[in-house]
């Protein structure tokens, strides 16, 4: 009896919790009015793609995606390099002040970035870089946390590893990209995943810096599209869905690598 | 320099030098900005601008709409964030369960929300809140229920995106009390129960004890995400009906960027980073206490 509330209550849960996701889908399949009949459908009678071809010929939304994904995929790379080498160096390197430095960073993650922001709007335009993709993707370069995950994975390395390299001659460049980085593979994967969802997920930033429609990214293009096509409900399904597949999709196939991630950054909040 | 400490600065300096320019000045350039009438005129002409004190401050303490704005950011996270760490424990509970059967399934669906994009969800609960054609008033009406107009009702508009927040975030907080759960030794429910302590007091004194560091934890994150609430609002009601849904940030974002009284702005962003900063240390003296 009991087994059983337990799995009502998991079932009725999961279903409440996929709702909304599913009626995104299946609205995303309806022909235009069909959400907003009454009483309104629940699963499409005619299943079509038209919303879908709506948007990417009428409404362009492939020129979001496209740089949605630039700039996803541009913060990933370059923030796995810059924070695993200095993840690397506050876990392996010894010299002065270093963990001073590291408790200080930590400090930081209280502050919102919303404090900042306004300050660096205004670097951003001196620099020329306001409605440019660089000026979406340099502040996501670097990031607090994902120095601190590396850091504690590269923990774990054994000093003695490091230092029979050195003795064998390797430079620290070379200990670092042959040694380090092929066992840091799983922490790497954790830290992209987690930096792809972060930078394809963002709207605030990308919603200021970003003022010519045709360089929007996928919220920021929903947002807007949201204003002009409030009354066509399938539309903005489609929308959402283009949006929010991708990230669902590599989460769903990656999701060992995103809860390890998850379970390491609250070790020690 | 050693030759270690020669390769630290090399490997330190690129994430350094981003975080230094692009983080750390900015926020201390907020700051200041936030002692001056930086507006568009400055933007235009920097010699425009003057040393005002704290005169955004006392502007902003006088001014309605910055309460408004700051007391529905305090509402948005002191009812949604125990809201969502209770879902969150509870789906926690569930899925880690003895006797709970697929596991991994219920996990990867109760964890869904969070990896979803807070834009594409807002939109579809717009429309799932719609009056007339959404999804839960319709549920609400086949039960026997009224339906409500939720995004345009002042009094209902912040619970129904509380319950967004909810929806998006429990599957966060699910998996850090799931690892908390099982970080307690199966001796102390043993001990309890040869105590003869019951299901409910093996959950009271074991277990809601024994997760005090991981409350800590959720409670910290939660709120210092809630209090930055922007999205939710701009999506589903652009802070109205009546301002009962414009947050902190929102007010930041309309007076810095759209109307750019950058210094006015800055100073909005100054007091909810104070905010912030005086929620982490509550919650962290109240764990102190216990």
């Amino acid at each position: 009896m009991k087994k059983v509330l337990l799995h009502f209550a998991l079932i009725a849960g999961g279903l409440v919790t996929l709702f909304p996701l599913l009626w995104m889908l299946s609205a995303s399949f309806m022909s235009t009015g069909e959400a907003t009949t009454y009483p309104p459908h629940v699963l499409p009678h005619a299943p079509s793609l038209d919303q879908y071809h709506a948007l990417f010929v009428r409404l362009n939304i492939g020129r979001a995606f496209f740089s949605s994904t630039i700039i996803a995929v541009v913060s990933t790379l370059f923030s796995l390099l810059f924070n695993s080498m200095a993840g690397y160096a506050f876990a392996r390197l010894r010299f002065r002040g270093r963990d001073r430095i590291f408790t200080l960073l930590l400090a930081a993650l209280v502050i919102p970035a919303q404090v900042g922001m306004l300050p660096l709007f205004l670097l951003m335009k001196s620099l020329g870089l306001v409605n440019t993709y660089w000026g979406v993707i340099i502040p996501s370069l670097a990031s607090v946390f994902g120095i601190f995950l590396i850091r504690q994975f590269m923990l774990s390395i054994p000093q003695e590893l490091l230092e029979a390299a050195r003795i064998d001659g390797a430079g620290e460049w070379r200990i670092y990209w042959s040694v380090v980085m092929p066992l840091a593979r799983p922490i790497l994967a954790t830290l992209a995943i987690f930096t792809f969802m972060t930078t394809w997920n963002d709207f605030m930033w990308p919603l200021i810096v970003l003022s010519d429609a045709r360089k929007y990214t996928l919220p920021v293009s929903l947002a807007n599209l949201v204003g002009e096509h409030a009354q066509d409900v399938e539309l903005m399904m489609a929308g959402s869905v283009v949006t929010v597949l991708p990230v669902l999709a590599l989460f769903l196939f990656l999701q060992r690598y995103y809860i390890a991630g998850l379970m390491a950054g609250s070790v020690k909040g | 320099m050693s030759r270690e400490a020669r390769a630290a600065l090399l490997f330190l300096s690129p994430a350094l030098l981003v975080l230094a320019i692009f983080f750390f000045v900015p926020v201390l350039a907020g700051f200041a900005l936030s002692v001056t009438d930086f507006d568009l005129y400055s933007i235009g002409d920097v010699h425009n601008l003057r040393f005002i004190a704290l005169e955004n401050y006392v502007t902003l303490l006088r001014s309605n709409v910055f309460w408004t704005a700051f007391l529905n950011t305090l509402y948005f996270a002191v009812a949604g964030g125990p809201l969502t760490v209770a879902a969150s424990l509870a789906a926690a509970l569930l899925v880690n369960a003895k006797a709970a059967r697929w596991k991994p399934f219920f996990r990867t669906v109760y964890f869904a929300p969070v990896v979803t994009t807070l834009v594409a969800v807002a939109i579809v609960f717009r429309f799932l809140y719609h009056p007339r054609f959404g999804m839960i008033n319709r549920v609400l009406e086949s039960i026997g229920l009224h339906g409500v107009d939720w995004l345009s009702d002042p009094l209902l508009a912040m619970p129904a995106i509380i319950l967004v927040a909810v929806w998006k975030n429990f599957g966060y907080n699910m998996i850090i009390f799931i690892a908390g759960l099982q970080s307690i030794p199966d001796e102390l429910y043993e001990a309890a129960r040869i105590d003869g302590a019951g299901e409910w007091k093996q959950f009271r004194h074991v277990t809601l004890p024994m997760l005090g560091p991981t409350f800590l934890f959720v409670g910290i994150v939660t709120a210092i995400g809630y209090l930055q609430l922007f999205a939710e609002p701009y999506v589903m009601t652009h802070g109205g009906p009546l301002n009962r849904t414009l947050s902190a940030v929102m007010l930041m974002y309309q007076q810095g960027f759209k109307f750019f009284r950058m210094g006015y702005a800055a100073a909005v962003a100054f007091l909810l980073f104070l905010t912030i900063a005086a929620a982490t240390a509550l919650q962290m003296r109240l764990q102190e206490r216990r």
